[in-house]
């Protein structure tokens, strides 16, 4: 894979080595850690729901929890990412299919409200007395809290849904834009964060659930290790001269970094069972990796988009090949 | 496509540009558009660099050495690969030109900050314009990497999205923009699209008969990636050359097929824990089955 590194230097002119198009702005740690908790909580969703099918009780409830932090934090985040809360309100002003961020907002509304009435009532099925005690001070939320088993057990169904969306859209959020690193992997990097959303959400159950009922959570975190680590080098191989950022300076430093902890975390993970230690080495490994891909994948994107050669030589060599892009009509 | 029956638009010719800076000042002055700071390139008399949020028009100066008689612009660009002669500066056989452009927000047909938008803070104007309504972004800067030309930013100072909204009130107040009115050459030409597309034809052909075959238009052609450009150019080399891209694509244009992988994305993402959940109550069931085999044993 070396040698892929050697791409002779690409001919082309620009304006004074300027940038042909903006990079993102959005800020660090906020966007990448979103990215992140946001994978999380969607895979932990759809773990929790398959944990209480099976019955696996421990499970469930680290699932629950683990998908309702995620989101609220991430949420959080989004928000401090905008500037002032009520910005993200804005957002629901409007619902838009072109707009992954109008779509994605409209996901995360949802999901982390169901994901709260999840977790809420798996806490308050893990914890009679304290639910008892809220009732005693608040009569009032004697009816609310008589519901929560089975408005729990309906969100989670619920979750199960909004949960594979909310690890994937990001995907789409980043893919949708002129940054050509971003652009041109939209086929692999939905299959990326997926991947690392498993295998984070596995690190999870690992780190906080008995070994004897975490037997799933190891096995979500060795096949999300195997589809993350498989769509990266499949993208980096399909993308070429395109995917070059992923490979360069600091963006490539994480990437390498997200490569071996994510493997090596895999790897562990299958072991695992054996021991309380092997099984928090490799759950943090994997959360560790699962962040790096975020700030990686990030990086990249601002590195693509600086470097003018990644917009002009593709673009350059489509109009050589007498194929310029057209837009047919559209809706 | 239709997408106001009154399209208005700007067709800069840059071949009679002379750098003046008018339209960048004319902008500042008309739009309040606050200061960037001093910022000097040291790269060519261009101090502005960049469209940005605070820059809605901005003047390319560039600076070339080419050989003598060979005008098929393809000389070569500042910063790139200085001198193309022997001795790899101006010599005796080569000549120095300036090629100078205003260059703006191009009001794209289909435009991808306008898609991609999630408050609707940008619409399309009754001129066919796209314009960003500063009461209703919230700053979340996805328009930013979204637009191909890199033309919209976002403003550090206010958190929003700004750019030029090819003067809007002046138009509802049947007034030409600013930058069009103050450009002393006229290289700034403003009205009805398809008349400035006419104009536009004849001018490069009588470049071409003058003898300049470099002249070619940017934008103008309503089949492009975009599907053409509210703001068109004349130019007198390749678009890179002036920080344009050669070929830009409307970044919604593959949105579709986007979904249609993060919807399988989502899909594996489903099946690798049902394969997790099931294999372990698989190999739970053959552990059990071996134990009571071992039993029976
Ligand atoms: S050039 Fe960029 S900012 Fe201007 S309309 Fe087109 S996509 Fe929007
Ligand atoms: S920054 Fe403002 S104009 Fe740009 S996409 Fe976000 S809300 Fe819309």
């Amino acid at each position: 894979m070396r040698e892929d590194a050697m791409v002779p230097e690409a001919e082309f002119r620009s304006y004074y080595g300027q940038p042909v198009i903006k990079a993102p702005v959005w800020h660090e740690p906020h966007m990448p850690v979103y990215l992140y908790l946001g994978g999380l909580s969607g895979a932990a969703s759809v773990m929790a729901a398959m944990a209480g099918l099976t019955g696996r009780d421990r499970l469930a409830l680290t699932a629950r929890v683990t998908a309702a932090v995620g989101a609220t934090a991430g949420a959080a985040l989004l928000a401090a990412e905008l500037g002032r809360p009520e910005r993200f309100l804005n957002m629901l002003r409007v619902f838009k299919l072109t707009s992954p961020m109008s779509v994605g907002s409209w996901i995360l509304a949802a999901h982390s409200g169901l994901t709260t009435i999840a977790a809420a009532s798996a806490v308050a099925a893990a914890l009679p007395s304290a639910a008892a005690k809220v009732v005693a001070v608040l009569p009032a939320a004697s009816a609310p809290v008589r519901a929560l088993p089975t408005a729990g057990d309906a969100a989670t169904l619920a979750i199960a849904v909004t949960g594979p969306l909310m690890a994937t859209y990001t995907a789409v959020l980043l893919a949708d834009t002129a940054v050509p690193a971003w652009h041109e992997a939209h086929r692999e990097l939905p299959f990326l964060f997926a991947g690392s959303a498993l295998a984070s959400a596995g690190a999870m159950g690992m780190l906080a659930t008995p070994r004897v009922e975490a037997g799933p959570a190891r096995a979500v975190a060795a096949l999300g290790a195997v589809m993350e680590t498989a769509a990266g080098a499949v993208m980096e191989r399909r993308l070429g001269l395109v995917g070059e950022p992923y490979r360069l300076g600091r963006a490539g430093r994480l990437m390498r970094a997200a490569r071996v902890l994510t493997a090596g975390g895999g790897l562990l993970a299958t072991v695992a069972g054996r021991s309380r230690t092997l099984s928090a080495i490799s759950g943090l490994a994997l959360t560790a990796g699962s962040l790096c891909i975020r700030f990686g994948a990030l990086e990249a994107g601002r590195l693509s988009a600086a470097d003018p050669k990644y917009t002009v030589v593709p673009q350059r060599r489509r109009l050589e090949a007498g194929n310029p892009a057209s837009v047919p009509e559209r809706p | 496509m239709d997408i106001a029956p009154n399209r208005y638009g700007f067709f800069t010719d840059t071949s009679i540009c002379i750098g003046c800076k008018a339209c960048e000042v004319a902008c500042k002055e008309w739009n309040d558009v606050p200061d960037d700071g001093f910022v000097f390139r040291a790269t060519s008399y261009d101090n502005t660099g960049s469209l940005g949020a605070n820059t809605w028009r901005h003047v390319a100066f560039i600076e070339q050495q080419r050989p003598v008689g060979q005008a098929d612009g393809r000389g070569q660009v500042g910063g790139q690969d200085q001198g193309e002669g022997p001795a790899g500066g101006p010599g005796p056989d080569s000549i120095e030109r300036w090629l100078m452009s205003s260059d703006v927000c191009k009001h794209c047909t289909h435009a991808a900050c306008l898609d991609v938008c999630p408050t609707g803070a940008l619409f399309r104007t009754e001129f066919g314009t796209v314009v960003v309504q500063e009461d209703i972004c919230n700053g979340c800067g996805y328009c930013v990497p979204a637009c191909p030309y890199g033309v919209i930013d976002r403003r550090e100072r206010d958190g929003r999205a700004w750019k030029c909204t090819m003067c809007y009130d002046r138009q509802l107040g049947g007034l030409e923009p600013a930058c069009a009115k103050a450009c002393p050459t006229d290289s700034i030409q403003f009205g009805p699209l398809d008349e400035l597309r006419l104009r536009a034809e004849e001018r490069v052909e009588r470049l071409h008969e003058e003898g300049r075959p470099e002249a070619r238009l940017y934008g103008a052609s309503p089949d492009d990636g975009v599907g053409g450009d509210g703001a068109f150019f004349l130019l007198l080399d390749e678009p890179e050359v002036y920080g344009l891209p050669p070929d830009p694509v409307v970044t919604t244009r593959d949105l579709p097929a986007m979904w249609r992988w993060a919807g399988g994305a989502a899909v594996s993402l489903v099946g690798a824990m049902a394969v997790s959940f099931l294999s372990e109550r698989l190999v739970g069931r053959i552990a059990a089955h071996d134990r009571s085999l071992g039993r029976r044993r």
